[in-house]
């Protein structure tokens, strides 16, 4: 293979790994949006939060990320419960003004509480159990990158099942359906909107230990992925999670593709403007309904 | 009209003691915050006519203050042209912008169009940072010039100068406020905040008197922006179109009250000092400490009382005139509600 | 010529035809009622008319001009205003703020736009609540304020869509005098009630819907006795007792 193709199925292969990624963060922002119609704006705080839990019980008990992984998405499961008990809960009916800005709160709140709590150092976390690089027809692939996209499809995989074959799953769907007919159900339309935050950050915690494993950590590394989120679950059609997964797989690749064939810097552009011209032309999204 | 005189006077009073301000106080850091509460009550107000009246959510306004403070930066270092010359076509860009971004943002609702503005805020960023000819991410630094004269909108001893020319803003923003309060238009952007499709029903055009909304708003915001430029001397991509920037915008109004003429401005007199102080005497710290504040004001008001703390102030007031009516059998009517009587 | 003329309207949802070629015509002064079992499509039809669904195919014609596909605003400033099945009052906003929006059509000043608009606060008796907010109206106030707002874009047609739904017997009663009033007035007006016996007594002319299919166009006589009617709202009563099983 010549030089320019091994580079360029390089790129292209970093870009599905990281794309898998996308998807799994894109999944719990549009699991929530789904439910409730809001947008959780601190999505990429939770992130920052999951990669310092898994970087601290890395560093303090040397608990490798493969270990303390389930207890990072138990942890941020709980945290979604709570945020919904404490905060959103009480924004459901409130004008769209406070119904944004509860979040954006919680954003700006979790952003600076991290650089107060660890300055703005950034952190890695050194060798793991899956550190390393494998060699496949002459393309690298970092482990903790396929590990990780390994991870991400696995837990889309199980959400997804959870969803569709789960009376609890069937439950949630109704809700997200009409909260109306669902309450007249029978279906606790409360603990129903609970979950869906329990979920929509237990998936953030999976993805934020597995990104732990090799991107450095910074209270403001939500922001880096976040858009990248936003932008997913538009192109995906809000709500929709096989949109959003199909839709976090395509950004992967534009960007490292943009990157490669354009101008590294401006794939972040190319991202953006992806979409503003899906929301202007295609508002419900790719695969969206409405 | 007791309580008309009475009001007018505490206005009088008020101005008077905005417009001496530099003389009693001259202690540089509190001269220096004094003008930053100023400025950001003027943006929180600029915000607040798109953001709060007409209830269009935006977290890209940065994208008009760096705007404004690179047109006329880029002017003025690059042709010589009087940055107060520079002021108004840097607000005439951004109208411009406002409406290209505009048309098309608002088919878009509620978080859409707050994604959106996020997205459009960001690539302006990434399009300056790389732009080479307006200095990339290295930015841009302003000539001194000193005789502190107003014709050369600088001021290197007499700071009270800025304090005099962002005052000046504000009474503009804060007169065009007022009268937004009493004209169709203001009516049509809180019909279209309250509920668009009732508003269409009325036969507004929800698109027209948006766009109206934001071209005002970007005006203003471009015009602080210019001021900034002249004010610092210095402008970076990550100064002037910073996502911080459209956060605080958006956090002055919030706390003080959305779709208010005091709220932004309370909202700027509260946070700002908070911010500066800590900036000053917490420094390399806790940098992030009074916004961790910030978040968590930001949290209760959006829980407890949307309204902001106009609204806490207008809860307390109606408590109060509840209570007084006991006696004087008032009817407790709003400050602008009282002057219908009249007419009818 | 008639003063709305509704010629093949056609109105799909995906594979849903929610409205199945309707021609209707009111004339002008008329009192019509539309009726129609749930989900017949009566606000669909309501909503194509007043511009907030494009119609699939077919056209709309207001006083002769064409107006089909015309954005809401435009039609409303053509002279038809509407109610909403689900009340939209604007809820941060005073009785009389609300009023005065409407008002503004015709009034671009704020004075005349408030004198114009506490008139119809009297004429619909919601002058004593001028000062209150929206949201703390109770429904049949937020119903009447919502008919008094597009009162005060002084149309020529009135839509309104279930204006007596939720209202006890006697909020009815005060409702259908002001529909009475209104049509002294010379206002032409198209009322949508799912329960035909409030329409009866009212409407010159009752049209009946089903299943997107305009099924009858008679009088409130003829229509109470109309073989189809009843087994459109037979059929509607047999759907209901399965849905309880
Ligand atoms: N925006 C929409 N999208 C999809 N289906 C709709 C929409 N609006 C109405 N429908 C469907 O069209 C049919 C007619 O509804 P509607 O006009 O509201 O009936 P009615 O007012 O007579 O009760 C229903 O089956 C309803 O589900
Ligand atoms: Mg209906």
């Amino acid at each position: 293979m010549s030089p320019e193709l091994v580079l360029f199925l390089q790129t292209l292969v970093s870009g599905i790994l990281i794309g898998f990624v996308f998807s799994l963060l894109s999944v719990g922002l549009t699991l929530i949006f789904g439910v409730m119609d809001i947008v959780n704006f601190a999505h990429g705080e939770h992130l920052m939060l999951a990669m310092y839990a898994t970087f601290w019980m890395w560093t303090l008990w040397g608990i490798d990320p493969l270990f303390s992984l389930p207890v990072v998405a138990l942890l941020l499961f709980i945290l979604g419960v709570i945020t919904y008990r404490l905060l959103i809960r009480y924004v459901l009916d409130a004008p769209m003004l406070a119904q944004i800005f509860v979040t954006f709160g919680l954003m700006v709140f979790l952003r600076n509480l991290a650089q107060v709590l660890w300055s703005e150092d950034y952190r890695r976390i050194g060798d793991t159990l899956l550190s390393g690089r494998i060699e496949l027809f002459g393309i690298f692939i970092g482990r903790p990158q396929l590990f990780a996209s390994l991870g991400a499809v696995i837990t889309t995989g199980l959400l997804y099942f959870f969803l569709k074959r789960t009376r609890t799953g069937w439950a949630l769907e109704a809700t997200a359906e009409d909260k109306e007919v669902a309450g007249l159900m029978g279906i606790n339309t409360e603990r129903m909107f609970a979950l869906a935050w329990g979920l929509g950050l237990a998936s953030v915690g999976v993805a934020g230990a597995l990104l732990a494993t090799f991107n450095p950590i910074f209270p403001e590394v939500g922001t880096v992925f976040v858009l990248v989120t936003f932008v997913a679950v538009a192109l995906g059609g809000f709500g929709s999670v096989p949109g959003a997964f199909i839709a976090g797989i395509i950004i992967g690749i534009v960007q490292v593709l943009g990157g490669f064939l354009w101008e590294p810097r401006f794939k972040t552009v190319l991202i953006y403007a992806i979409y503003l011209g899906v929301v202007f032309i295609r508002p419900q999204g790719l695969l969206g309904r409405r | 009209m007791q309580r008309i005189r009475w009001q007018l006077l505490v206005l009088v009073l008020v101005v008077l003691l905005l417009l001496a301000f530099p003389f009693y106080v001259a202690q540089p850091f509190l001269q220096r915050t004094m003008i930053l509460v100023v400025m950001w009550s003027v943006l929180g107000l600029a915000w607040n006519i798109l953001g709060g009246y007409a209830g269009q959510v935006s977290f890209g306004h940065a994208i008009f203050f760096g705007l404004g403070a690179y047109t006329s930066t880029y002017l003025f270092t690059e042709w010589g042209i009087s940055p107060w010359l520079g002021m108004f076509v840097g607000a005439g860009v951004a109208v411009l912008v406002s409406i290209v971004i505009g048309w098309p943002s608002f088919r878009l609702v509620g978080h859409y169009f707050a994604i959106a503005t996020i997205a459009a805020g960001e690539i302006f960023a990434v399009i300056f940072r790389n732009w080479k000819a307006v200095g990339g991410a290295v930015g841009i630094y302003l000539p001194i010039i000193r005789g502190d004269r107003l014709i050369d909108y600088q001021f290197q001893e007499f700071k009270a100068g800025y304090y005099y020319i962002i005052l000046a803003m504000l009474a503009l923003i804060v007169l065009v406020t007022y009268r937004l309060e009493r004209t169709r238009m203001g009516y049509y952007l809180k019909a279209i905040r309250e509920d668009s499709e009732a508003a269409r029903s009325l036969g507004i055009n929800i698109t027209r008197y948006k766009l109206y909304a934001m071209m005002i708003s970007a005006a203003f915001t471009a015009i602080v922006g210019t001021f900034y430029a002249q004010f610092v001397l210095y402008i970076s991509p990550n100064t002037v179109f910073a996502l911080a920037i459209s956060i605080q915008m958006a956090l002055v109004a919030i706390l003080g009250g959305t779709g208010t003429l005091l709220g932004p401005i309370i909202g700027a007199a509260v946070l700002i000092p908070m911010a500066e102080y800590t900036r000053v005497y917490l420094a390399g710290r806790a940098g992030g400490l009074h916004l961790v504040v910030y978040g968590l004001l930001i949290m209760l008001i959006s829980v407890y009382q949307p309204a902001g703390l106009m609204g806490i102030y207008r809860e307390w007031q109606h408590k109060r005139a509840a209570r007084g009516m006991v006696n004087d059998s008032l009817p407790v009517a709003t400050a602008e509600g009282g002057a219908d009587d009249a007419v009818a | 010529m008639p003063l709305l003329e509704i010629e093949g309207l056609t109105k799909q949802f995906g594979g849903l035809t929610a409205n199945h070629n309707i021609h209707l015509q009111v004339e002008e002064g008329e009192i019509l009622g539309l009726i129609g079992p749930n989900g017949a499509g009566k606000t669909t039809l309501f909503n194509c008319i007043t511009g907030f669904y494009p119609p699939t195919r077919g056209r709309v014609r207001f006083q002769g001009r064409d107006i089909t596909g015309w954005p809401p605003e435009r039609v409303c400033q053509a002279g038809i205003a509407r109610t909403f099945q689900i009340v939209r009052v604007l809820r941060e906003m005073t009785v009389l703020e609300n009023v005065m929006v409407g008002a503004f059509l015709r009034y671009p000043r704020v004075e005349e736009a408030r004198r114009h608009a506490l008139q119809i606060l009297e004429f619909s008796g919601l002058i004593d609540r001028r000062h209150e907010l929206a949201r703390n109206l109770t429904i049949a106030n937020k119903k009447r304020l919502e008919l008094a707002r597009a009162l005060a874009t002084k149309p020529r047609l009135l839509f309104l869509d279930e204006a007596m739904a939720g209202l006890n017997p006697s909020e009815i009663n005060d409702a259908v005098a002001m529909v009475r009033k209104l049509s002294e007035q010379g206002i032409t007006m198209i009322l949508v009630e799912h329960v035909m016996k409030v329409i009866m007594p009212l409407a010159e002319r009752v049209v009946v819907l089903d299943s997107g299919e305009l099924i009858a166009d008679d009088t409130p006589e003829n229509i109470a006795t109309n073989p189809r009617v009843i087994e459109a709202y037979l059929g509607e009563k047999y759907r209901a007792t399965r849905a309880i099983h």
